[in-house]
Order: C-alpha cells, then sequence, then structure tokens
C-alpha cells in the first residue's frame, strides 16, 4: 500500500485514530493495575509501620497539622492489650535534593524514637538514596534518639546527626522531616492517647 | 536483509550506545549501578522491541508530515503500560527504577530506531532491529554500570567486595562522562574501527 498523502483531513484522522487507540490501551492497562497498585500502597504502608513501632495489636489513626501548618500528618497510634506503645507518624518534607521526601517515624510513647523508615523519595541513586534502610545503614543512627535532649539537624548545623557524604541537603531534609513528625507529636500527644480505655 | 546481520549491528558493529552514541541521557543518568543500568536496559529493550513493532505495522498508513507525533504517541503508551505494569506486579523493580521509566520517552534511539528502520523495513526485520539495539543498549548500561560500581562503590550488582565509600567521582555525574568515554575507546579498539 502507497503512503498516504499528507493532507490536512488525513493528518487530523490518521493523529486521532492513533492517540484514541493509545488513550484506549492505556485506559485498560491503568483499570487492570490500579487494584495491584493500591493494594501495594497499601501494604507497604502497612510494612513501614510495624517496621517503625514495637508491636503492636490495634491501630488508631488520626491526622494532626503541623505548627507550621502546611498539610496534615497521618498518626498511627499503636497499642498492644489496650496501652500505647507507639506512634508510627507519616511524615514528610519538600526540601530534599529532588523535591518531596516522604517518611514512616516510629516513637515510643515518652517521644524517643524508636526507628525511621523512608516511603517515597526521588534523591539521587548511589548518594541521596542513602536514607533507605536497605542502601546503607545511615538512618539507624536515629533508633533510640531522644528529640526533647538532641537536636533534630546536622552536626554541621549545630545539630546531632551525622550527615551523609555528599548528599547533605537530603540529609537535612529528611532530619527536617523527622523534625516535622517530632514537633507534630509535643504538640498533639495527649493524655487520652495513652491507653485505649476511654 | 539477513536477520542475523541485523542482530550483529544492533549488539556490535552499530552499538547504540558505544558506536551510534544515542539515548545518552539514560545511559548517563541512571548508569550508577550494574543493576540499575540492567534493568533500565531491559525496560528500554520491551519499548524498543513493541514500538518497532507497531510503527513497522502502522507505517504505510500515516502521512509523512505526522510521522513523528505519531511514532511519539506509540512510544509514550508502551512506556507508561511498562511503568504501570512494573508498579502493579513487580514492585521491587520499580521502586529501584521507577524514576527513570518516563525517561524512555525522550530516549533518542527509540524514536532514531523507528524513523530510521522500522518506518522503512517489514515487521520481522523491525522487530529482530528492536530486539538487537535493545540488547546492545542493555550490555552497554550493564557495563558501564558495572564500571561505575566498581569504582565508586567498590562493589558489582550490589556485592561489596571491597569495605570503604569508593571513589565518589565515579558515582556522581562527571563519572559517568569519564566512564563512558574509556568504555567507547575500549569498545572501538576492540572491534578494530580505530
Amino acid at each position: 500500500m502507497a503512503k498516504k498523502e499528507s493532507t490536512f483531513s488525513n493528518m487530523v484522522l490518521t493523529l486521532f485514530l492513533i492517540t484514541a487507540c493509545a488513550a484506549l490501551a492505556l485506559a485498560m492497562v491503568y483499570n487492570v493495575t490500579k487494584g495491584p497498585i493500591e493494594r501495594g500502597k497499601i501494604e507497604r504502608r502497612q510494612a513501614a509501620i510495624s517496621l517503625v513501632v514495637p508491636e503492636f495489636d490495634t491501630l488508631v489513626t488520626e491526622k494532626f497539622m503541623p505548627p507550621e501548618a502546611a498539610d496534615s500528618l497521618d498518626f498511627n497510634f499503636a497499642y498492644k492489650n489496650g496501652e500505647l506503645v507507639g506512634i508510627a507518624v507519616q511524615t514528610f518534607t519538600n526540601q530534599g535534593f529532588s523535591g518531596y521526601i516522604s517518611a514512616m517515624v516510629g516513637f515510643y510513647p515518652d517521644k524517643r524514637i524508636y526507628d525511621v523508615v523512608s516511603l517515597e523519595h526521588a534523591e539521587t541513586p548511589g548518594l541521596g538514596d542513602k536514607i533507605e534502610k536497605d542502601k546503607s545503614d545511615w538512618s539507624d543512627q536515629f533508633r533510640d534518639f531522644d528529640p526533647t535532649e538532641k537536636q533534630l539537624r546536622l552536626k554541621s548545623n549545630r545539630g546531632d546527626v551525622d550527615g551523609i557524604t555528599a548528599a547533605t541537603i537530603t540529609a537535612e531534609a529528611y532530619c527536617d522531616a523527622i523534625d516535622r513528625a517530632y514537633k507534630t507529636l509535643e504538640e498533639n500527644l495527649e493524655e487520652r492517647h495513652l491507653s485505649m480505655e476511654e | 536483509m539477513n536477520k542475523i546481520e541485523i542482530l550483529k549491528k544492533g549488539i556490535i558493529k552499530d552499538n547504540p550506545v558505544f558506536v551510534l552514541l544515542l539515548g545518552l541521557c539514560p545511559v548517563l543518568g541512571v548508569t550508577t549501578s550494574a543493576f540499575n543500568g540492567f534493568g533500565m536496559g531491559m525496560a528500554t529493550t520491551f519499548v524498543l522491541f513493541m514500538s518497532n513493532f507497531v510503527v513497522s505495522i502502522i507505517k504505510d498508513f500515516i502521512p509523512a508530515k505526522v510521522r513523528i507525533p505519531s511514532f511519539i504517541v506509540v512510544i509514550a503508551s508502551f512506556v507508561t503500560i511498562t511503568e504501570l505494569v512494573m508498579e502493579a506486579f513487580l514492585p521491587d523493580l520499580f521502586d529501584a527504577l521507577g524514576l527513570f521509566i518516563p525517561l524512555i520517552v525522550v530516549n533518542c534511539l527509540i524514536l532514531g530506531r523507528s524513523e530510521a528502520f522500522a518506518s522503512k523495513n517489514d515487521t520481522f526485520s523491525a522487530v529482530t532491529d528492536g530486539l538487537a539495539m535493545g540488547i546492545g543498549f542493555t550490555l552497554a548500561l550493564t557495563a558501564l554500570g558495572g564500571f561505575r560500581e566498581i569504582l565508586g562503590s567498590y562493589s558489582l550488582f550490589g556485592y561489596s567486595f571491597i569495605e570503604g565509600d569508593g571513589m565518589l567521582v565515579f558515582v556522581l555525574a562527571p563519572g559517568a562522562f569519564i566512564g563512558l568515554g574509556y568504555l567507547t575507546a575500549i569498545f572501538l579498539k576492540i572491534i578494530g574501527e580505530r
């Protein structure tokens, strides 16, 4: 078959058909993959929560605004036998080297940090991605970190956190995210949260 | 054209990275480790294969003046499909590569092969070319990723063999240019072009 001529109607028709087919194919794939993607996200969130708080049997989620009010944070209060054992806070920062970073920070009821895992980020592979647990043990230093006594800033910035070589901005941003979680916790953790019985 | 000939061309004689120097954005951007390079290569191979296949089928129905936008739509669709499927069914690989998958759309290697090969040849030759170019691209990315990982992190495919941080420059962007330069020179020496 010979090539079609580039008349106006031919071009419009061709482009329309191609984009329509593409849209149809994408819509179909999207429909098929939507479920698994959503489930994967929820599973990863659950897995992250169980990584950053001690063993629990019940989870209660509440939203709180951080002090400098940007967007609300999800607080997951973890209870075991009715007693509060930990709080997993889903926090974020926009100060990463590539913008948005989100993390799950777990606190003991006395506001010491239990553990921290990163959820989403776009930091440089090989450098900034050292905030991930399986890339480097950098974030292990937050275990048992007591923000009521120590500063959630890098040592180069008069804080108490070691930086990441060649990824200072990322490390600083990660501290910012954790600090946001801590400050929000400090303002909002009340007596009523400590046990489940009302 | 002989299919074996096309395969050999894609992998060695016209290697997309070391000879054609196409698609350098992902080549330089993602090759911080051998695994990242390999994963990106495989994803690109899939897109290259599928877009060459579709372009060679629809080439006769497309007016010459709108062929580039048409090809781009085809390529972008397959990239998005790859991204969605990977996120849904291979979440671990997606975590490692997710950021770079959309970059495949702007990889000039894929548009280049659609324009220069698939739109002028029959379907079977086109998919062979897509596969060959994809393999060549994957091998080159894995080699460059390995080179940078060995020198930059003292490890290969994530297995560390010397303690320590490595020569940081090879993980950073300048290391990509240095590595690509040396590997290109070695590759051309071996195949006897220069």
